[in-house]
């Protein structure tokens, strides 16, 4: 029994110790790999929980996805972070402030918390309760899959938006760069490549306005 | 000693006020605030399953799995945002965004 309580704290204390170390870090590729660090404690503590599903979810999606991109950020720009980091003494007493009342706030609410009679009653026994023969993974898709169907298209649609925006907002049109246009080289015409200049024998021929009338490639004669 | 629901929400709490106080700490860089904000939701999301495990509910977990899919758009689009303030700015210090104060 004694065995639960020293995992949680273990993970407790890294998770908290690394998201200390998330905000604090000079550096914010250390700053990413403690926010890794934090999850994967954090996907511990789910485990204990008995979440297993969410577990796995937290470390593919975080640490596979959204760590990854932020990790990728961080070493694609290349940012004066010494300088970013110059005001931090003037904003500490106010948020050390806010963030301690917060955090006596939120702590008298939680241990001066009781649940009502009716309703872990309604909890254990109600529709949306894990069964006790199948495992955790089971239970949840056959939630979502009926119960939350709509909610879970939704959340499909908000990742569909949301790659749809990154890409609209990160791509950018290069003026210069030489590419191939399926559609002019198609839908070029003989009129607008090709000028048949007729020349009188002895007179020469203007290139200059020759050039400027035709776009691509010129050929004189003098067919008769 | 049993590890109780309490225990969790205080862990919680403490998470979730350390992504506060670094949102506060790093005025200037905005990839540390959405780190913050990440470790807010992460917060949220131990509430959630706190919850949802000690009242024998699994509507707990389907909702902290909807809040891990808002937060991993929010933060492709903060970061796609912010990459395209940088391409523009050259610098990501988040205090001097007054462009449009007009």
């Amino acid at each position: 029994m004694i065995l639960p309580a020293i995992a949680f704290y273990v993970f407790a204390c890294i998770t908290v110790a690394s998201a200390i170390l998330v905000i604090s870090s000079r550096n914010p590729v250390h700053s990413v790999l403690f926010l890794i660090l934090a999850f994967f404690n954090a996907a511990g503590l789910f485990v204990l929980l008995g979440a297993e599903f969410l577990a796995m979810i937290l470390v593919v999606v975080y640490v596979g996805a959204v760590a990854v991109l932020f990790l990728f950020v961080v070493m694609m720009l290349d940012i004066n972070f010494t300088e970013l980091r110059s005001g931090v003494l003037q904003y500490l007493p106010i948020g050390a402030l806010i963030g301690i009342i917060l955090l006596v706030e939120l702590v008298l609410i939680f241990t001066g918390w009781a649940t009502g009679p009716g309703v872990a009653v309604a909890g254990a026994g109600g529709a949306l309760a894990q069964p006790a023969n199948v495992n955790n993974t089971h239970a949840l898709g056959a939630l979502i899959y009926t119960r939350y169907a709509y909610a879970f298209q939704a959340s499909g649609l908000i990742l569909l938006v949301a790659m749809i925006g990154a890409i609209v907002l990160t791509l950018r049109a290069r003026v210069g760069v030489r590419r191939q246009n399926i559609n002019t080289q198609v839908g070029r015409r003989r009129t607008e490549t090709l000028e048949i200049v007729k020349i009188p024998v002895g007179a020469g021929v203007d290139i200059a306005g020759a050039a400027s009338s035709t776009a691509v490639a010129r050929l004189t004669g003098n067919r008769k | 000693m049993i590890i109780g629901l309490q225990h969790y929400l205080i862990l919680a709490a403490i998470i979730f006020t350390l992504g506060i106080f670094g949102i506060f700490l790093n005025r200037k860089n905005v990839i540390i605030m959405l780190m913050s904000i990440e470790l807010m939701l992460l917060a949220v999301n131990i509430n959630f399953i706190a919850f949802s495990v000690y009242l024998n509910d699994l509507a707990g977990q389907v909702f902290a799995m909807f809040v891990l899919t808002v937060a991993a758009a929010e933060a492709a689009i903060g970061l796609a945002i912010l990459v395209v303030y940088f391409r523009n700015r050259g610098t990501i210090a988040v205090a001097d965004i007054n462009l449009m104060k007009g």
